[in-house]
C-alpha cells in the first residue's frame, strides 16, 4: 500500500515540528526518514500511525483519504522505540494481544491464534521463547518480539520509531540486516525513523532527509550520497571537508571566486607528493590508523584550515607519511553549492 | 527534555471524562466544603474575626501548638536523619522488620497512640514510673504533648531522606575522600548539602502534621486552657459551645496556616528537585 | 534497594565505634518511641487476661462500633478508589495546563488539620450551616449521623489511592497504551487488559493506607459524630469513651484490635513495596 503525504503541518506548542511536509511512499519499498533530533521524523511517523492528528494537510493510503481515521482503524503496524512490550504479558500473549482484541466475529479461534503466533515467533527466531516475560529478554529479542507482535495483525503498513537505537553496536548491524531481508521475504510497505545514516544507507530503498520540520532530499542511498541537494544533506550524510575555493583551483576558477565553498568527502581526497594544478599545499599534521583505513589531519597551507583524507592502509603504506612534512591535497571529487542549491 | 510536546489530541481516549470527574468530585468533596469555611469567617467583621484569634488563651494555644511543633519536627529531623542513615548505610539483624515498624505512626490510628503514650508516660506507666522520681512530668503537661507530636511526625524525615540517601551517588565521597576529607567533613560538606532538601522537606512535614494533629494528643496532654491546651481542641471546645464563629475563625488562622506549608512543602520538593538533576 | 547495604567500602563508612554509637542511638529512639507504645497497647489489653479482653470485644457497644467503622471504609474506599484510578488517568495520560496546582489541590486533605476536616461539614449540613435548616424541614440528619461520619472519612482519606497512582503512571508513561490501541484494542480493552495490570500493586498500595486511615480517623470523626453510644461512634471514638470511662482494659481490648490492623497494614504494605522493586 502506497502512502501519500500532502502539505501536512504540526505544531507544538511554539514549536514547529512539521512544515509543509509532503512524500509519497511507495507500495512494497522499506523508506528511512533520516534525520538530527528534533527535525520533525518521528512527528512524521506518529502522523502516519495515526497516533498523533496534523494541524493541516492529508494522509492518503493507496489514494483514500485517512487523515481523520482513528489509528485503530487504519491498519498500521507501529514499532516503539522503546519496544512498549506488555511487561505483565508473555511473549506469546504480547504477540497475540492485537488478535484477541478484535470483535468477537473476527477473532480467529484459540487455535489459530495460537498457530499463527508460532508462525510469527518462528519468522521472528524467537521459537523458543513464547513463554518467557519481556524483561527475561534481550533488547535485540524484545525488538524482535516487538516486531512479530506489530506483524500479528497483518497491517497495511509497517511504522519503526529508531527501531535500533536502544540496541549496542554489534546486535544493531546483525539486526538491521535481518530487517532488510526480512523485508524482502513478506514486502510490507515499511517506514522507520533513524538518526544513523549508516543504517540509512544500509537498510533503505528510499531515504527521506528531514531537518527542523522540513524535507531537505528524497531518494535513494546512491542519489542521496552522491548528490546531496544541499550542504545540510552532504554534512548529514558523511565526512565533509571544506575547501574553500581559491584561484589556483582548477573547477572553482570559473564560477565564483572567492566565495564559494568546495565540499569534498574525506575519501575523495587525494594526499600526493608531487604537486599538481587542482591541489593545495598542506603540512601533515596527524595520522591515526582506524581500523581498515587511516585518517590523515592536514593543515592547508595560508589558511589555518585542516581537512581530513581517509586513505586505505596500502596507499598510506606507500605513501609512508610523517608528521611535519609538506604534501599536496587534491580533491577528487567536490560538489558546491550556492544557496542552498548544488551547481 | 527541551520540547515537550502538548498533546491534547492524543489517541488515548478519555481526556474529557477523567477530568472532568475529578474536578467535579474534587470541588464536591474538598473545595467546596472548604470554602464553607471562609465563607461563615467572611461574615465576622475585621474586629471580630481580630479579636476572636488574639485572644489571651487563643494566642497561649497558638504558642504551645507551634512550640511543641517545633521542637518535635526538630528532634525528628535530627534522630530521622540518623535513623534513616543507620538504615541504609549499616547492617544489622532485622532491618527489614525495624524499617516495616518505622510506617507504624503512620499506620496506628491517633486515638490509639494517644491512650497507649498517656499510659506509658503516666505517674505509674512503664516510663513515668521512671520519670517521675526525677522530677520530669511528661503525661498531662507540654511536655506530653511534644513526645505525642514526636511519635506522630517521626516517619516523616525517615521516609523523605531514606531514598536520597540510597540513591547518593558513591562517587562523589570517594573523590571527596581522594581530595583528603576525613569522614566528618565529607559528611558536612558534602553528604549534608545533598540530604538538605530532603531534610527540610521531612521537617516541615513533621511540623505541619504536629501542628494539626489532634488524636493523639488530647489524650496525653491535660488539656488545661491557657497552659496545655492545642488549638486544635479550643476548635472543638467552641463548637461545643455552639460559638461557630469562634470555631471557624480560629480554623480559617490554622487553614492559612496550613496552606503556606503546602507552599514552603512544593517549593522545597521543586528545590530538591533542581538538586537532584 | 535498602534491603541489600552496600557492601562497606572504606571510604564510605565510619570507624567501628562511631558505627556503634550511631546504631545504638538510633535504636535507642526508635525503642523509647515505637516499640515502647507498640508493646504497651497489647500489654495493656491483656492485663487481665484473654476472659477480660474477649468479653470487651463483644460488648454490645463496641460490635457496633466495628460495624460503624466497616460501613464507613466500605463506602470510603470504594469511592476513593474510583477517584483515584479516574484522576491518575487524566493527570498521567495527558498534558494539560494547570495540572500542578490540580496535584496540589487533590493532596491538600492531607495538609488540614483532621479537626477542620469535620468542621467544613459541620458548616455546611450542621444546624447553622449554609444547608442545615433545609435539611432539618426534610428530616435529614447527616451531621451527628452515619451520613456525616462517612462524609468526614471521605475526606481525610480522599488523595490516598490517586497521591499514589499519579507519580507510577506518569512513570509508567504511555507507551504501552498506544501500543494497545495501534493493535486495534478499544479505549476499555486497553484500560482493563494493558493500564490495570500494570498499576494493580500501585492500587492495592493506595486501598491499603485509605483503609488504613479510614477504620482509624479520630478527630474529623469525632466532630461529626455526636458520640452517640451504640449508634454514631467508630471503633476510635469508642475507644475514647472507655478510656474516659476509666475502663483501661477494655479501652486497650478495642485499641488493640487497631492496633492489629495497623499491623497488618504495615506486613501487606512491606509485601507490596517488595514486589514492586522485583517488579521494576
Amino acid at each position: 500500500m502506497s502512502i501519500e503525504i500532502v502539505s501536512v503541518n504540526k505544531q507544538f506548542g511554539s514549536f514547529t515540528a512539521l512544515n509543509d511536509v509532503n512524500l509519497t511512499v511507495p507500495s512494497g519499498e522499506l523508506t528511512a526518514l533520516l534525520g538530527p533530533s528534533g527535525s520533525g521524523k518521528t512527528t512524521l511517523l506518529r502522523i502516519i500511525a495515526g497516533l498523533e492528528i496534523p494541524d493541516g494537510g492529508a494522509i492518503r493510503f493507496d489514494g483514500e483519504e485517512t487523515t481523520d481515521r482513528h489509528v485503530r482503524e487504519r491498519q498500521v503496524g507501529f514499532v516503539f522505540q522503546h519496544y512498549a512490550l506488555f511487561r505483565h504479558m508473555t511473549v506469546e500473549e504480547n504477540v497475540a494481544f492485537g488478535l484477541t482484541v478484535k470483535p468477537r466475529k473476527e477473532r480467529p479461534s484459540k487455535k489459530e491464534i495460537r498457530e499463527r503466533v508460532h508462525e510469527l515467533l518462528r519468522l521472528v527466531q524467537l521459537e523458543g521463547l513464547a513463554d518467557r516475560y519481556p524483561t527475561q529478554l534481550s533488547g535485540g529479542q524484545r525488538q524482535r518480539v516487538a516486531l512479530a507482535r506489530a506483524l500479528a495483525v497483518e497491517p497495511k503498513v509497517l511504522l519503526l520509531d529508531e527501531p535500533f537505537g536502544a540496541l549496542d553496536a554489534k546486535v544493531r548491524v546483525e539486526l538491521r540486516r535481518w530487517l532488510r531481508r526480512l523485508h524482502d521475504e513478506i514486502h510490507v510497505t515499511s517506514v522507520f525513523v533513524t538518526h544513523d545514516q549508516e543504517e540509512a544507507l544500509e537498510v533503505a530503498d528510499r531515504i527521506v532527509v528531514m531537518n527542523k520540520g522540513r524535507i531537505e532530499q528524497v531518494g535513494t542511498p546512491a542519489e542521496v550520497y552522491d548528490q546531496p541537494a544541499n550542504p545540510f544533506v552532504f554534512d548529514f550524510l558523511g565526512s565533509v571537508n571544506l575547501f574553500h575555493c581559491r584561484a589556483e583551483q582548477g573547477q572553482a576558477r570559473a564560477a565564483a571566486p572567492e566565495l564559494s565553498v568546495g565540499y569534498v568527502r574525506s575519501h575523495d581526497i587525494e594526499v600526493e607528493r608531487r604537486q599538481s594544478e587542482d591541489a593545495v599545499e598542506a603540512e601533515v599534521r596527524h595520522i591515526q590508523a582506524v581500523g581498515p583505513a587511516v585518517r590523515v589531519e592536514l593543515l592547508v597551507r595560508g589558511t589555518g584550515k585542516t581537512v581530513e583524507a581517509e586513505l586505505s592502509r596500502d596507499g598510506a603504506d606507500r605513501l609512508a607519511l610523517d608528521v611535519g612534512e609538506t604534501v599536496y591535497a587534491r580533491p577528487r571529487k567536490m560538489q558546491r553549492f550556492v544557496g542552498d542549491y548544488q551547481i | 527534555m527541551a520540547t515537550r510536546p502538548i498533546t491534547r489530541n492524543t489517541v488515548i481516549p478519555g481526556f474529557t471524562p477523567t477530568l472532568g470527574y475529578t474536578v467535579f468530585y474534587l470541588s464536591l468533596i474538598v473545595l467546596l466544603p472548604l470554602s464553607a469555611l471562609v465563607v461563615k469567617t467572611a461574615s465576622l467583621t475585621w474586629g471580630e474575626f481580630f479579636a476572636t484569634v488574639t485572644a489571651p488563651r487563643v494566642v497561649a494555644s497558638y504558642k504551645v501548638t507551634f512550640g511543641a511543633a517545633l521542637a518535635a519536627a526538630g528532634v525528628n529531623a535530627l534522630f530521622g536523619l540518623l535513623v534513616a542513615w543507620v538504615l541504609v548505610r549499616y547492617r544489622l539483624p532485622g532491618k527489614r522488620f525495624i524499617d516495616a515498624l518505622v510506617d507504624f505512626p503512620f499506620a496506628l490510628p491517633t486515638a490509639v497512640a494517644g491512650i497507649t503514650l498517656s499510659s506509658v508516660y503516666a505517674a505509674n506507666g512503664w516510663l513515668g514510673q521512671y520519670l517521675e522520681p526525677r522530677g520530669i512530668k511528661v503525661a498531662f503537661t507540654p511536655v506530653g504533648i511534644f513526645v505525642a507530636m514526636t511519635f506522630i511526625g517521626l516517619p516523616f524525615v525517615v521516609r523523605t531522606v531514606q531514598p536520597v540517601l540510597e540513591e547518593l551517588e558513591q562517587e562523589v565521597e570517594e573523590a571527596a575522600a581522594c581530595l583528603g576529607a576525613n569522614r566528618w567533613q565529607t559528611f558536612r560538606r558534602v553528604l549534608l548539602p545533598e540530604l538538605l532538601p530532603a531534610l527540610l522537606t521531612g521537617f516541615a512535614l513533621a511540623f505541619a502534621r504536629g501542628v494539626g494533629e489532634y488524636g493523639s494528643i488530647i489524650f496525653i496532654a491535660g488539656n488545661m486552657p491557657m497552659v496545655s491546651e492545642i488549638t486544635p481542641l479550643l476548635i472543638i471546645t467552641k463548637l461545643e459551645q455552639y460559638d461557630y464563629a469562634g470555631a471557624t475563625a480560629i480554623a480559617t488562622v490554622m487553614l492559612l496556616f496550613s496552606f503556606l506549608m503546602l507552599l514552603t512543602v512544593n517549593l522545597l520538593q521543586k528545590w530538591s528537585r533542581r538538586h537532584a538533576a | 534497594m535498602s534491603s541489600s547495604a552496600p557492601s562497606p567500602s572504606r571510604t564510605r563508612t565510619e570507624p567501628a565505634p562511631v558505627r556503634w554509637a550511631l546504631i545504638i542511638t538510633a535504636l535507642l529512639f526508635l525503642g523509647l518511641f515505637l516499640f515502647v507504645p507498640l508493646a504497651a497497647v497489647f500489654a495493656q489489653a491483656f492485663e487481665k487476661g484473654w476472659d477480660a479482653y474477649l468479653a470487651a470485644i463483644r460488648e454490645p457497644d463496641a460490635l457496633a462500633a466495628v460495624k460503624l467503622t466497616l460501613i464507613t471504609a466500605a463506602i470510603s474506599v470504594p469511592v476513593n478508589l474510583i477517584f483515584g484510578v479516574v484522576a491518575a488517568w487524566a493527570i498521567a495520560k495527558f498534558e494539560f495546563r494547570g495540572k500542578q496546582l490540580l496535584i496540589t489541590l487533590i493532596d491538600l486533605p492531607f495538609s488540614v488539620s483532621p479537626v477542620i476536616s469535620g468542621l467544613i461539614y459541620v458548616l455546611l449540613f450542621g444546624l447553622q450551616g449554609w444547608l442545615g435548616p433545609w435539611l432539618q424541614a426534610h428530616d435529614i440528619k447527616i451531621i451527628f449521623a452515619v451520613p456525616g461520619i462517612v462524609l468526614a472519612t471521605v475526606f481525610v482519606t480522599f488523595p490516598f489511592v490517586a497521591r499514589e497512582l499519579i507519580p507510577l503512571m506518569e512513570a509508567q508513561g504511555k507507551d504501552e497504551e498506544e501500543a494497545a490501541i495501534t493493535l486495534g484494542a478499544s479505549g476499555f480493552q486497553t484500560f482493563w487488559r494493558v493500564t490495570i495490570p500494570n498499576i494493580k500493586w500501585g492500587l492495592l498500595y493506595g486501598v491499603i493506607l485509605c483503609n488504613a486511615r479510614a477504620m482509624g480517623e479520630f478527630g474529623a470523626v469525632s466532630v461529626v459524630s455526636g458520640h452517640i453510644r451504640g449508634s454514631t461512634n467508630t471503633i476510635p471514638l469508642h475507644v475514647e469513651i472507655l478510656y474516659n470511662e476509666y475502663n483501661y482494659v477494655a479501652a486497650f481490648a478495642v485499641a488493640s484490635l487497631l492496633a492489629l490492623l495497623a499491623l497488618v497494614t504495615l506486613v501487606v504494605k512491606s509485601f507490596v513495596e517488595w514486589r514492586m522493586r522485583e517488579l521494576s
